[in-house]
């Protein structure tokens, strides 16, 4: 009898517990998932969830196999399965730097949660452990030099740099030998460039992926070194505010026009490493694989090239930055290329085998400057539109200009009158073109003129990416624009403006004085036929002066507006400056005259 | 400090019967699991035999493989010539690294997991030794002595895998709970330093060390298959019959030819190809 009760007891719980996990609700979640699945995932990751989708050999990294129960991005220990809550914020999020979209905004969240009990249905590990643990996480403490600092010295002295580089470049003296669990060529993490992180870019996020690794990769946990007391968790946290420093603030904007600011004095540089450079404004333009013409490249080294432009009137200098994990050709990285052209093919145009190749840069622009918006195929231009451009290779180092006609089609044009600097430095490449605004050739060379938008247009190849020809990275058409002189008018304008303007004020007051003077008993307005005549003026006068002075406001309002617009920072303000105080001089002008006429003239 | 790799049984509706068939019986035994756990059969130990074998190679050896250290001179400077492995070890007449275990003949058994926790060096920015065994449940403890950023990078598939950083002198503990012949290692930081670990049920295992030879003590009196895995020669099979109070002598050959032939097996930068685990997992 002691026995039956529990017995029942059990027995009712263990029906409720199974009703609640019955394969018939699970079952409705699994079929919905199912067909969400094979609508928007299997592309990629393949029927059966093994990451062998069609498009799947088009992507380095690969789509995830589900099979393996492997997840990169987790709140749970190294080698754990993810939650509910990690797989499902993958879905909504996206994995940034890869192929892997958020779906928060084109699927429902009941979709979403479905796909999530489906996808766990492709590895047996869901089933056979149960629902993980997540670890225990500390809320992040706020950032301070200090912090940094010591974060600095923390990454040195675990060697965070064999793999991410002294300056957190991603290029490490092991960068080159990294592949994932999967045999596939993995790029260690570029800290500089947190919008690119798969698991999220705040310091919380950081600070997670320390804790739990990112399985299947190289990344390894730290949580075994909290637990066994050789680190502490502030320590990992001083690491994690450190990485977080080494990129910007906010993710750059893109930003369609390049302005080339006029050097104030002198000449622009002529090499990279001039101080010029420095207060410069930067300008990020993105690059993507060339994914038009065959042999396509899906595999792109180069994400993003830096773009900074200075003139002085007779010449314009470019200098151009990207993060490139290695000078090639570097023979460390040949077995590298190796691993990327057998993950990246079956191949358009042949088998391409692994050789030293260098790295490239070119600049593009058109061969005149468009009207409108007419403007040559980015590609290189075509037959009928050919591209005007400058090309640098690091091997043998050196430029020249081109005319080009398609990808495939690219003339010399030698290197007259191009100047060209470049040094690679800690995983960064920092190149310098230089020419003169009038060209050498002007029947196919572009004659720069201040003042009007150009087409600009970037390529880079990274040799030791395999990369070369058609394979390599590509922006769309940007702009450039050569900031004009300033007129002189514009710098003596708002001395004229505040001459008038004193000016008028003199003249107001000394009416007033007037009018004082006239309106005393026995004053000068007795004496004058018509007296009363002299106040109506003063008061006139002071309506009129003051309705000038808002005028002038305005002027300067609209100086200042333009002066923002077209970049000038500094004349922007100091016209806003004069607008404002013309706009105060004018209100006192106006409402001291029209106070003085309800008060009358004085007794 | 130690995260075990076991396993939870989520609650089924398979479990809720036995949950309820448990409460029927007056001495039912408790639990039940999942019902593929086998049941325990001791053996009197008295009725024991043993194995007790040797692993040789035929012909010639490939030179060990020169490693570029240079970027760890510590590590460099712990050998007094060129950094080398030998992924073929042959000294003292017999193969070494060689994973020898019983691959066929005790289903139905368990055995104690033994307490002694196996481990693993990382000196000289090396596996030492390249290759073990343990059993599931029993604990690995993977040594640091270099002093410097090793990751230690386990790939298994039927296992959980894990990644975990070294940066100082330290070791970590780790579990298996399913059998893996092998469970491949590496070190990212590295990318020479490959290890392996044979995972299975029982105790019945050895690794060879320099000469070849390996011995399987106390072994229930039957007949077995046992398989020898090299990670270079590949695997071979034999069947040995134990009885009571004998010592069965086993002698595995592999040549030279196997060598040209044979992929690197459990390589770790492919783990998804390192032979079948339906063997196992059909038995």
């Amino acid at each position: 009898m002691s026995i039956v009760r529990p017995c029942v007891r059990l027995g009712l719980t263990a029906l409720a517990l199974a009703l609640l996990s019955a394969p018939g609700l699970q079952g409705q979640d699994v079929e919905r998932g199912q067909q969400v699945y094979e609508q928007w995932c299997s592309q990629c990751h393949g029927s059966a969830g093994a990451g062998d989708g069609s498009a799947a050999e088009y992507m380095i990294p690969r789509p995830r196999d589900f099979t393996t129960g492997l997840f990169q991005i987790r709140t749970t220990g190294s080698g754990e399965l993810p939650t509910d809550a990690d797989i499902l914020r993958v879905i909504n999020e996206g994995m940034p730097g890869t192929t892997m979209p958020g779906w928060e905004d084109e699927l429902p969240q009941a979709d979403r949660e479905a796909l999530v009990t489906y996808i766990k249905t492709f590895s047996q590990f869901f089933e056979s452990l149960g629902a993980p643990d997540p670890l225990d996480f500390s809320g992040a403490p706020g950032t301070s030099l200090e912090r940094i600092a010591e974060g600095r010295l923390f990454y040195d002295s675990i060697e965070c740099y064999q793999c991410h580089g002294p300056s957190g470049r991603g290029n490490g003296e092991s960068a080159s030998t990294l592949q994932n669990d999967f045999g596939n060529p993995v790029r260690a993490a570029d800290l500089t460039e947190n919008w690119n992180f798969n698991g999220g870019s705040t310091v919380e996020d950081i600070y997670r992926r320390l804790r739990t690794g990112l399985d299947g990769t190289p990344m390894p946990s730290f949580s075994d070194l909290i637990d066994a007391n050789f680190m502490t968790d502030d320590q990992l946290w001083n690491l994690a505010h450190f990485v977080r420093s080494l990129a910007p603030e906010e993710a750059p904007a893109v930003r369609e026009v390049i302005v080339a600011a006029q050097v104030p004095l002198g000449e622009v540089p002529t090499t990279v490493a001039d101080e010029s450079w420095e207060g410069a404004d930067s300008f990020y333009i993105p690059l993507v694989g060339q994914i038009i013409q065959s042999p396509r490249w899906f595999d792109p080294s180069v994400d993003a090239v830096w773009v900074q432009a200075l003139h002085d009137g007779s010449d314009v200098a470019f200098r151009l930055s990207w993060d490139d994990r290695s000078r090639s050709p570097d023979p460390a990285w040949l077995e590298w290329q190796g691993w990327v052209l057998d993950a990246m093919q079956p191949r358009e145009g042949g088998e391409i085998l692994p050789e030293p190749r260098p790295d490239r840069l070119t600049v593009q622009f058109p061969p005149v400057i468009p009207e409108g918006m007419d403007m040559p195929y980015f590609l290189m231009g075509d037959t009928q539109n050919p591209v005007y451009q400058w090309r640098w290779s690091s091997g043998p180092d050196g430029a020249d200009r081109a005319t080009a006609q398609g990808l495939s089609n690219v003339q010399s044009m030698g290197a007259e009158g191009l100047v060209a600097d470049a040094a690679w430095t800690d995983g960064q490449w920092q190149l310098l073109f230089r020419r003169s605004l009038a060209p050498q050739d002007p029947d196919s060379e572009l004659a720069f003129e201040v003042g009007v938008p150009i087409p600009i247009a970037f390529f880079a190849w990274d040799g030791d990416n395999s990369e070369e020809d058609t394979r390599g990275s590509v922006s769309s058409w940007y702009f450039v624009q050569l900031e004009e002189e300033t007129p002189p008018s514009t710098y003596v304008a708002p001395l004229v403006a505040f001459l008038l303007t004193g000016g008028l004020g003199v003249l107001v007051i000394r009416g007033a004085q007037r009018r004082e003077i006239m309106a005393e008993p026995g004053g000068a307005s007795a004496l004058l036929p018509g007296g009363q005549a002299a106040p109506a003026l003063g008061r006139s006068l002071g309506f009129v002066v003051g309705a000038i002075w808002l005028l002038f406001a305005a002027l300067a309002l609209l100086n200042s507006l333009s002066g923002w617009t077209d970049g000038n920072a500094d004349l922007g303000f100091w016209w806003g400056v004069i607008a404002a105080l013309l706009a105060i001089a004018a209100t006192v002008a106006l409402v001291g005259t029209a106070r003085h006429r309800y008060q009358g003239p004085r007794k | 400090m130690l995260r075990h790799l076991s396993f939870t049984r989520t609650f089924t509706p398979a479990a809720v019967l036995v949950a309820l068939a448990g409460c029927g019986g007056d001495d039912a035994p408790a639990g039940g699991g999942g019902g593929d756990a086998p049941a325990e059969m001791p053996f009197d130990v008295a009725t024991a035999g043993n194995v007790s074998g040797s692993v040789i190679f035929e012909g010639t050896a490939p030179p060990p493989e020169v490693l570029d250290m240079a970027s760890e001179a510590d590590c460099a400077a712990t050998y007094s010539g060129d950094p080398t492995v030998s992924w073929v070890d042959v000294g003292g007449g017999g193969l070494a690294d060689v994973f020898v275990y019983v691959k066929q003949g005790l289903s139905g058994m368990s055995f104690p997991i033994s307490g002694d926790a196996v481990v693993i060096n990382q000196q000289g920015c090396q596996y030492r030794p390249l290759v073990v065994g343990v059993q599931i449940g029993q604990s690995l403890t993977i040594q640091n002595s270099d002093g410097l950023l090793h990751n230690i990078n386990a790939s298994p598939t039927a296992n959980r895998p894990f990644n975990v950083s070294q940066p100082v002198n330290m070791e970590t503990e780790r579990e298996f709970a399913a059998e893996e012949v092998m469970v491949p290692i590496q070190c990212d930081v590295h990318g020479w330093m490959a290890g392996y670990i044979g995972v299975v049920a029982h105790p019945y295992h050895a690794a060879t060390g320099t000469g070849g030879t390996f011995d399987l003590s106390q072994l229930p009196p039957g007949d077995y298959v046992l398989e020898a895995w090299h990670s270079r020669l590949g695997t071979q099979e034999q069947t040995v019959t134990v009885t009571t109070g004998q010592t069965a002598e086993v002698t595995f050959t592999f040549t030279e030819a196997m060598l040209s032939s044979a992929e690197p097996l459990g390589d770790p930068l492919d783990p998804h190809n390192h032979g079948s685990l339906e063997s196992l997992v059909g038995e």
